[in-house]
């Protein structure tokens, strides 16, 4: 079974289009991986349904690094 | 068949006048068509049996536009009975005319609540199912009013100004994903609206109109044919005057 930070990278991946070295905990969509605002909503689309949740836009807005989109996801899994 | 075999479009405001005309013209080209109505049940399950008859699916969906909840579940109602959503007309409209100095706050809260918001609400539920598709036409019936004005109805007019305001920033905000969204500011058109007017008043508007008469609800639904289309696959933003030549 794949960990949440495995399967947050494989979506970042493929829905950014960036190498998987780049994407760090701490790297920002927006600034460190070259997502413009569109693509975070997709983003968060797209782990909503990897992980099978609902993410409200409010929590969404918050999500900004990958190290956030992980313990949001940690937070309601576990 | 035709030029939407396949498709699946949603319609506001279908069961009657230009939105039954849209949603038969939609079926005609081999769409799928989701027949969203508020009030008039048999009538939109009479625009669901024609479509039928001509050898297309359709649907009828009851749904308040103003409401956020109604709207996802008009949505999810579509995407459940045909897996996607690839047009949606906004064409649910009504009026409550009033001098603006007559006009009482809940008849403009009512006409911007159906009519604007109304059409912010359906495009914004509709936006996810099409991004994922990577594929998707919005299409707006706004009104000549909404560029022109019209003494009597400032919250008609506002509403559909605002459409127009609207098509073209979700035209921009979703150009990069393949969702293409325009609006139509139809002018004249006879319906069971116009049909009502008394002669000297039909007859003074069309004095205005350079084609010197009505539009026919056809006209506009095959507008809504061709924005729906590949033949419009490099024009987003734009607002089509289908007026007779009313407007230029």
């Amino acid at each position: 079974m794949a960990t949440v930070l495995e399967r947050v990278t494989k979506v970042v991946v493929d829905r950014l289009g960036v190498d998987e070295s780049e994407v760090k905990v701490e790297a920002s969509f927006r600034e460190d991986l070259g997502a413009d605002s569109l693509d975070v909503v997709e983003l968060v689309m797209e782990l909503e349904d990897e992980f099978d949740m609902e993410i409200s836009d409010e929590d969404a807005e918050k999500i900004a690094t990958v190290g956030d989109a992980i313990s949001y996801i940690e937070g309601k899994v576990s | 068949m035709g030029k939407l075999n396949g498709k699946t479009a949603v319609v506001t405001g279908a069961s009657r006048g230009i939105g039954r005309a849209i949603a038969l013209q939609l079926a005609a080209e081999g769409a799928n068509v989701v027949v969203n109505f508020s009030g008039s049940e048999q009538k939109a399950s009479e625009v669901v049996q024609e479509i039928q008859n001509i050898g297309s699916q359709a649907i009828a969906v009851q749904a308040n536009i103003s409401d956020s909840e109604s709207v996802q579940q008009l949505m999810n109602a579509a995407i459940e009975q045909f897996g996607a959503i690839d047009v949606l007309v906004n064409n649910a409209g009504i009026t409550r005319d009033n001098l603006l100095m007559r006009m009482k706050e809940d008849e403009w809260d009512e006409v911007i609540n159906t009519n604007l918001k109304g059409v912010f609400l359906c495009t914004k539920a509709v936006t996810r199912q099409m991004m994922k598709q990577r594929a998707g036409r919005i299409i707006n019936i706004s009104s000549i009013v909404g560029v022109m004005g019209n003494a009597g109805q400032a919250n008609y007019v506002a509403a559909k100004a605002g459409v127009i305001g609207l098509t073209k920033t979700t035209a921009r905000e979703l150009a990069s994903r393949n969702i293409l969204v325009n609006a139509i500011a139809p002018g004249f058109i006879s319906t069971e609206m116009t049909d009502t007017l008394p002669e000297d008043v039909r007859s003074s508007m069309l004095t205005q109109i350079p084609l010197a008469k009505l539009g026919n609800p056809e006209d506009v639904a095959k507008a809504v044919v061709f924005l729906a289309s590949d033949d419009a696959s490099y024009m987003t933003g734009q607002t089509l005057h289908i007026d007779g030549g009313m407007y230029m």
